[in-house]
């Protein structure tokens, strides 16, 4: 079973990379680089905050665009060349098999991505100050909920996948990107309604995923850490998210007649 | 290899053109600069990336700010909705209540010339960063240089010397607010702290003509009490200073701190360069204002 998950798993990374993904990279390098020396010039007492920003709002908005746009065809993109068959027959691999491979080989393949964006972050922070001091390792925990979020969208993204067309499942996958950045304004709104609209509200502010719990960006900008417990809730809430999210797609990806 | 030629042809000419749409478009309108002209909209717009999105608006309040300045406008309308946008995108970026308090309480051409909307900027800074003495500091700036409310100046030095890790010349500052001191020596000593406090070019240049203009307000007030003695001795004004001198009143001609003779015009000692000293409150010629505001007695 671990073989066959690991090679579902490299072959998505390798497409990956064939698709070229890798390259925003170099985009990525030259905005962080464009940053680090002109920002000082144009602004006033910002340079660190800005690269900050920046650095962490691209790595974070990148993977999410290539979570996105990869997921979406993870599964389509194997019915329409015909290839799901020779895997899931020919292999075998069985169809939970499949869909879980996939969703280790994107979300493996946004964690190397991410982890190439952080050197640079990190060389061009080091540029800009001199040193690193002590509050810049919570930029690192503002990384690692990066990748959890990563993790949410490629579960969204690859469930939609599994039933939808790519541009539709672009759509729905962007469109919880957005609500769920709005969980704690729903929650908030939910607690001023009552009755009926109260239950919805709420319920329809737990059930979207909560990508602004994950967004501590600002935080770290300004040197605030974030709590140990919080690290730790998030990332379980994350992994039960993205289990129930998997088996969704497993579901759904059972049932489905290929051919 | 036509395709080629058409293709550097028509690049250089799209950009010939957008230079002729910007010139014709001119000055851009509130709606271009702000683009959207609510500040919790814009917050609701970032999707959570509202850090990144304060840095811009700082930046494009800052440009704009620049550009005004250069121009010697005396307009600057888009400062005040440019910084609550980026103070609502992010509560805590300290640069932007420090220096927009500046840019927004400095009368025109040096500013915005809007010290209430200056306190209402620096009050939010302080509710949203309890723990941040120096914008105490800033709100009693402008409370003392801008608004000439001495008491209430002496008031939010002390409640800024009550929050940890304020430095001690805070109380100082408040005492001296509160006793009256001699007010030229007081903004001497604060506009020196912030000479030797901030590390921006644009800061400390401020900070420099801020102390050079007190210097030459000291120096009118000195030159004019020796015309008027003069005046008193002989009967009538001096013409020159070359009839000072000669009376024994001066060892040589008077300098200004930019290197220009003071003028005697009709018994009154004047700067000849008003442009040069933008801060100055005395040796104006007449019918020119200060861009300091004047004490209200």
């Amino acid at each position: 079973m671990i073989g066959r998950l690991w090679a579902i798993a490299y072959s998505t990374f390798r497409e990956a990379v064939r698709d070229r993904v890798l390259y925003n990279l170099i985009v990525f390098a030259l905005l962080i680089v464009g940053a680090a020396l002109l920002v000082g010039q144009i602004s006033i007492g910002i340079e660190r905050l800005v690269l900050v920003n920046l650095g962490l709002t691209s790595i974070s908005l990148f993977g999410i665009v290539i979570a996105i746009f990869i997921g979406i065809g993870l599964v389509s993109k194997e019915i329409e060349k015909r290839t799901l068959y020779t895997v899931l027959a020919a292999r075998p691999v069985r169809r939970w098999e499949f869909i879980i491979g996939k969703f280790l080989g994107l979300v493996g393949t946004l964690a190397v991505n991410a982890f190439f964006m952080s050197i640079g972050f990190f060389a061009a922070l080091l540029y800009l100050t001199h040193r690193f001091q002590r509050a810049d390792a919570n930029l690192l925990v503002a990384i690692y909920f990066i990748l959890l979020q990563f993790v949410l969208i490629t579960s969204l993204a690859l469930f939609f996948s599994t039933f939808s067309s790519p541009l539709l499942s672009a759509v729905f996958a962007f469109s919880l990107f957005v609500i769920g950045t709005f969980a704690d304004d729903m929650r908030g709104f939910a607690k001023l309604t009552e009755g009926g609209t109260k239950w919805v509200m709420t319920g329809i502010s737990y059930l979207v995923p909560n990508f602004s719990s994950l967004n501590v960006i600002s935080q770290v900008a300004h040197s605030v850490p974030v709590p140990g417990h919080l690290v730790l809730l998030n990332t379980l809430y994350v992994l039960v998210y993205a289990v129930a999210v998997n088996c969704a797609a497993v579901l759904v990806f059972e049932k489905r007649n290929l051919k | 290899m036509i395709a080629g030629g058409l293709l550097v042809i028509c690049l250089a000419a799209s950009i010939g053109v957008s230079q002729k749409v910007d010139w014709e478009r001119g000055d851009v309108t509130l709606q271009d600069v702000l683009y959207i002209p609510s500040p919790n909209t814009v917050k609701h717009l970032s999707l959570g990336y509202n850090g990144l999105l304060a840095d811009i608006y700082w930046t494009r309040a800052v440009q704009y700010f620049g550009s005004k300045h250069h121009e010697h406008s005396l307009n600057y309308k888009l400062l005040a909705p440019l910084l609550d946008i980026t103070t609502t995108l992010d509560p805590h970026l300290i640069t932007a209540y420090e220096f927009g308090s500046i840019f927004l309480s400095q009368k025109p051409p040096e500013g915005a010339g809007d010290p209430h909307a200056a306190v209402r900027l620096v009050g939010r800074g302080i509710r949203e960063n309890p723990k941040d003495w120096r914008l105490w500091y800033h709100l009693g700036f402008i409370y003392w240089q801008e608004l000439h409310d001495p008491k209430t100046a002496s008031e939010c030095f002390l409640r800024g010397s009550e929050v940890p890790g304020a430095l001690p010349w805070m109380k100082v500052m408040a005492a001296a607010l509160a006793q009256n001191a001699g007010e030229a020596e007081t903004a001497r000593y604060l506009w020196t702290n912030i000479l030797n406090s901030t590390t921006d070019k644009d800061i400390r240049a401020n900070a420099e003509k801020r102390l050079i203009a007190l210097r030459a307000d000291e120096e009118v007030t000195i030159l004019q009490e020796y015309v008027d003695r003069f005046q008193k001795a002989k009967g009538h004004a001096p013409e020159s200073w070359m009839e000072m001198i000669q009376a024994g009143m001066l060892r040589r001609i008077p300098i200004d701190p930019v290197g220009y003779p003071y003028q005697l015009v009709n018994g009154r000692v004047q700067v000849a360069r008003p442009d040069l000293l933008p801060f100055i409150t005395k040796g104006l010629p007449a019918g020119k204002q200060s861009t300091v505001m004047p004490k209200i007695s």
